[in-house]
């Protein structure tokens, strides 16, 4: 070959990786710094209520979905329970709340750190079966942590719980605004953690086992350790997303925490975003939540379920990467 | 002579009733270069599994660098600087090819220069104007370079190439060997499974040939291939190349 570049030339003919990667990270913190900052304009200006309780439902949804996507996307690896997690989460704040009135703050660190814990039992007794093996251990998960919350009488058992979370504090300009930006703060949280995950050797540890556990472990990759740590990322993130709908709703009940279509929703969202990058949970959540929270008036929750099961049915059969592959394909290139 | 890079003592890998290999001694020397030759079937991956940790053998030790590593997992044989590459690739596919090389350098020896080395790497085997393709997109060929560039990036100590250079051409198999002992020339041991005769003659400073996963011979390639034992089993029915 003639023309054959040195390996230098390429090195200096491609752009400077670093910079442009440092400049990317410098945007998308300025998109989150904007986003919060319109949430603040939003809570103050919007006077419609409405508006704040529907918006935190797409809001969690944003959070959900970018959690379970944690361990479905990047590690390949298909958590049929979320609501598992995200129970476990709402029950451990509403505990907290009943027992001593906790404050919002440690209901969430505590039920990041049951989620956490959850988490990593799960990935301790099922990692090492693949595939279905997984998908059913997780479904069993749910009937589990539903099961043991009803037949706990002071968490309420079947019939709910009925709660007085602290009120919001004063600043904040009333309880649903409060709740729409602590939920905010949280999904932008998870959103950065994700991006954060995505393009550091975590990142791409986990994308080569997901590719291939024997080559990647081959490779220096302790797979069981990385997929546990996933589990664990992942778990408390939809346990943390679960807290706050104690202080959003003051009354919980099993049905609720454990519900069938939040389950199914933290997975579509993804699987229809695209679960490669963190852009696709957000698109996803963002398209879904909306849709179902402005169609909620007219269709009952069952044929919602229907909708979304025959839409992800659909993009898993023709477009496995999502809207956000879809756009790649178009657009001709593979994004970061 | 040095403390052998790898010794392999007794081992034997059984599927169900099946015994696929063994008991196997081997014993590598650091610098050493050599070749395993063996019809198909006779073990000669299943050997390199249990050396690199995919499989766990029913008997026997593997000692590496000192370590009898035998009940540790691949990741730590990786770390400690045992690389392989498959005989049927498995590359990381949903990343680029660039990337590819970069997992094992975060996992095993990370640096600031990481990408330099990967790109001199991807240049010596031939493939850097992929290296900001998809893996997935690569053709068979190529994807046996990335095998081998995934596997030696990390200046391992000892290196296991399965079938390397399958259905590559003449001129790219000079390549190769030309890769291979370099890095054997800089004190890397080297493993190299191979049908292809005249090159697996040509690199090695010593063959082992199984069969039906025992050693049958192992001695300089001359004498390997002056071996009646051999000649009967291999090459008498090595109708492939
Ligand atoms: N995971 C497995 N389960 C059951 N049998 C296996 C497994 N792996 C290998 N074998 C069997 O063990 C024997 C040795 O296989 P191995 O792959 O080690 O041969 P090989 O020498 O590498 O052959 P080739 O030259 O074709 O690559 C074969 O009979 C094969 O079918
Ligand atoms: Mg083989």
């Amino acid at each position: 070959m003639s023309s054959r570049e040195t390996a230098m030339d390429l090195a200096v003919r491609r752009p400077g990786r670093s910079p442009s990667a440092g400049r990317r990270s410098l945007v998308f913190a300025l998109g989150c710094v904007g986003v919060l900052a319109l949430g603040v304009v939003l809570t103050r200006t919007v006077e419609n209520p409405y508006i704040f309780f529907a918006g935190y439902v797409v809001i969690q949804y944003v959070a959900v979905a970018t959690g379970w996507n944690v361990l479905g996307g990047y590690a390949g690896y298909i958590n049929f329970g979320p609501t598992a997690f995200y129970g476990v989460g709402v029950y451990t704040a509403a505990f907290l709340v009943k027992a001593m009135g906790a404050p919002l703050p440690v209901s969430i660190a505590a039920a990041g750190a049951a989620g956490a814990l959850l988490g990593l039992a799960m990935g301790w007794m099922t990692l090492r079966v693949q595939g279905v093996y997984f998908a059913i251990a997780t479904i069993a998960l749910v009937v589990m942590a539903e099961t043991v919350v009803h037949n706990i009488d002071y968490l309420g058992g079947a019939s709910g719980l009925a709660l007085m979370p602290p009120q919001a504090p004063a600043w904040a300009g009333g309880q649903p605004q409060f709740m729409l930006m602590v939920m905010l703060a949280i999904a932008v949280a998870f959103v950065a953690a994700a991006r954060w995950i995505e393009i550091s050797a975590m990142g791409r540890a986990l994308r080569a086992l997901k590719a291939s556990e024997v080559a990647a472990e081959c490779a220096g990759v302790p797979t069981f350790r990385l997929k546990l740590i996933a589990c664990a990322i992942s778990g408390a993130m939809l346990a943390i997303a679960g807290a706050p709908y104690v202080y959003y709703a003051s009354f919980i009940e099993p049905g609720t925490a454990f519900s069938l279509a939040l389950s199914l929703n933290a997975i579509a969202m993804p699987l229809i975003g695209g679960k490669r990058s963190w852009v696709g949970p957000v698109l996803g959540a963002l398209l879904l939540a909306t849709v179902q929270q402005a169609a909620s008036v007219t269709i009952s929750s069952e044929l919602n379920i229907l909708v979304v099961g025959v839409v992800l049915i659909a993009f898993v059969a023709v477009a496995p990467d999502g809207i956000v592959g879809i756009v790649e394909k178009l657009t001709g290139r593979r994004g970061a | 002579m040095s403390e052998p890079i790898l010794a392999v003592t007794g081992v034997e890998q059984r599927f169900g009733p099946f015994r696929a290999l063994g008991p196997v001694d081997l014993v590598l020397h650091r610098g050493e270069r050599l070749g395993i030759i063996g019809p198909n079937g006779s073990g000669k991956t299943t050997l390199i599994n249990c050396i690199s940790g995919t499989l766990r053998p029913q008997q026997g030790r593997v000692v590496f660098d000192g370590v009898d590593v035998t009940d540790a997992p691949p990741h730590r044989r990786a770390r400690m600087g045992l690389s392989r590459s498959f005989q049927i690739p498995k590359p990381f596919t949903g990343m680029t090819v660039l990337e590819n090389l970069l997992v094992p350098i975060d996992q095993i020896c990370p640096s600031g220069d990481a990408e330099d080395r990967a790109f001199a790497v991807l240049e010596s085997v031939g493939l850097l104007r992929r290296a900001d393709h998809e893996a997935a997109g690569l053709s068979q060929l190529e994807l046996r370079k990335l095998e081998l560039a995934r596997a030696l990036v990390v200046q391992p100590k000892v290196l296991v190439a399965d079938e390397a250079m399958a259905g590559l051409s003449e001129g790219e198999i000079d390549d190769v060997l030309a890769i291979l002992t370099h890095l054997s020339a800089t004190g890397i041991a080297v493993i190299m499974i191979e049908h292809i005769m005249h090159a697996v003659m040509r690199f090695s400073t010593r063959i082992v040939c199984l069969e039906t996963g025992r050693v049958i011979a192992d001695a300089a390639p001359e004498a390997v291939a002056a071996d009646p034992l051999v000649q009967k089993v291999y090459f008498g029915e090595q109708t492939r190349h």
